[in-house]
């Protein structure tokens, strides 16, 4: 796999859609089970908040045991992002954790559970952090003829 | 139970991201670039999502309360204010830089790699600052939103 934006004909649409509908039955699963939305940001936060809820602690761990997983046998799976500095990664990172938190939600808080809840604030956040990201690519893009930050 | 449920659920969401191809931080920045070599499987991937968990929320509703708890836990509807919008924003820069986010970083994580590991422990300290900032000048209780 690693496909780098190649496209790879009906194969790579099949599995982008069937990733999807895993990742929309784990919010099933995990509504059916406890009632709650799955964002990871602030299923992240609660652990750094020392929550009690009990699944989100198990949740967590099925993210990074996959992938343990993943690392070891699948390897080519994951990914870092070519072209950027640590330097850049860590900033970037800041941006991220200071971001999910005061908007209240990321990828799957936002764009999966809350606008499949039809949610005001997730109808308006999530067109905003895709359009920005897309702005953010383009200005690096433009910017940094080498494509390196 | 509760808690094997929830290790199912990471461990579906973990799989959901890996074989779509979205633990590969350069198809996030791919997708994001849209002046260049667009790829968009991120949004192929939000359509599975969202038609998913949108299909099944009214079916799943019709329990009148949750397998393991006494009740839905309905997020605060929440005012659409400044600080929605400039999140929103922040965050689109950060992910626009590094093409990732806290779901794919932590599958992610385990890898090691330099990038992932700056990425992630600057992504905690911003969560936790702004948490702890949040609730000094808010007074509020730190939301679990």
């Amino acid at each position: 796999m690693g496909y780098s934006g190649a496209s790879d004909g009906g194969l790579s649409i099949i599995l982008a859609l069937t990733g999807g509908l895993l990742i929309g039955c784990a919010a099933n699963l995990i509504e059916w089970a406890f009632g709650q939305t799955t964002g990871v940001s602030g299923i992240t936060a609660s652990m750094l908040n020392r929550s009690k809820s009990s699944w989100h602690g198990f949740f967590l761990l099925g993210l990074l045991g996959t992938g343990v997983v993943l690392a070891l046998f699948f390897p080519e799976m994951v990914v870092a992002t070519r072209g950027r500095s640590i330097a850049a990664m860590a900033v970037a990172g800041i941006f991220v954790g200071v971001g999910v938190r005061m908007g209240g939600g990321c990828t799957s808080g936002h764009g999966v559970c809350g606008i499949s809840r039809r949610r005001p604030r997730s109808f308006l956040a999530t067109p905003i952090f895709i359009a920005v990201g897309m702005l953010t690519v383009t200005a690096i893009r433009m910017l940094m003829p080498g494509g390196q930050l | 139970m509760g808690p094997l449920v929830g290790l199912l659920a990471g461990v579906l969401f973990a799989l959901g991201l890996a074989i779509s191809g979205m633990t590969d931080g350069n198809n996030i920045v791919a997708f994001l670039d849209i002046a260049g070599a667009w790829d968009p499987r991120l949004a192929l991937v939000m359509v599975g999502a969202i038609g998913a968990h949108a299909a099944m929320m009214p079916i799943l509703r019709r329990r009148s309360r949750p397998r393991f708890t006494s009740e839905y836990l309905d997020p605060r509807p929440g005012k659409i204010d400044a600080r929605l919008w400039i999140g929103a924003g922040l965050f689109g820069v950060g992910w626009g830089v590094a093409g990732l986010c806290p779901g794919p970083v932590l599958v992610m994580l385990p890898s090691a790699a330099p990038p992932v590991l700056a990425f992630t422990g600057a992504m905690i300290a911003g969560m936790w600052i702004y948490d702890r900032w949040n609730a000094r000048t808010a007074g509020a209780p730190l939301s679990l939103e």
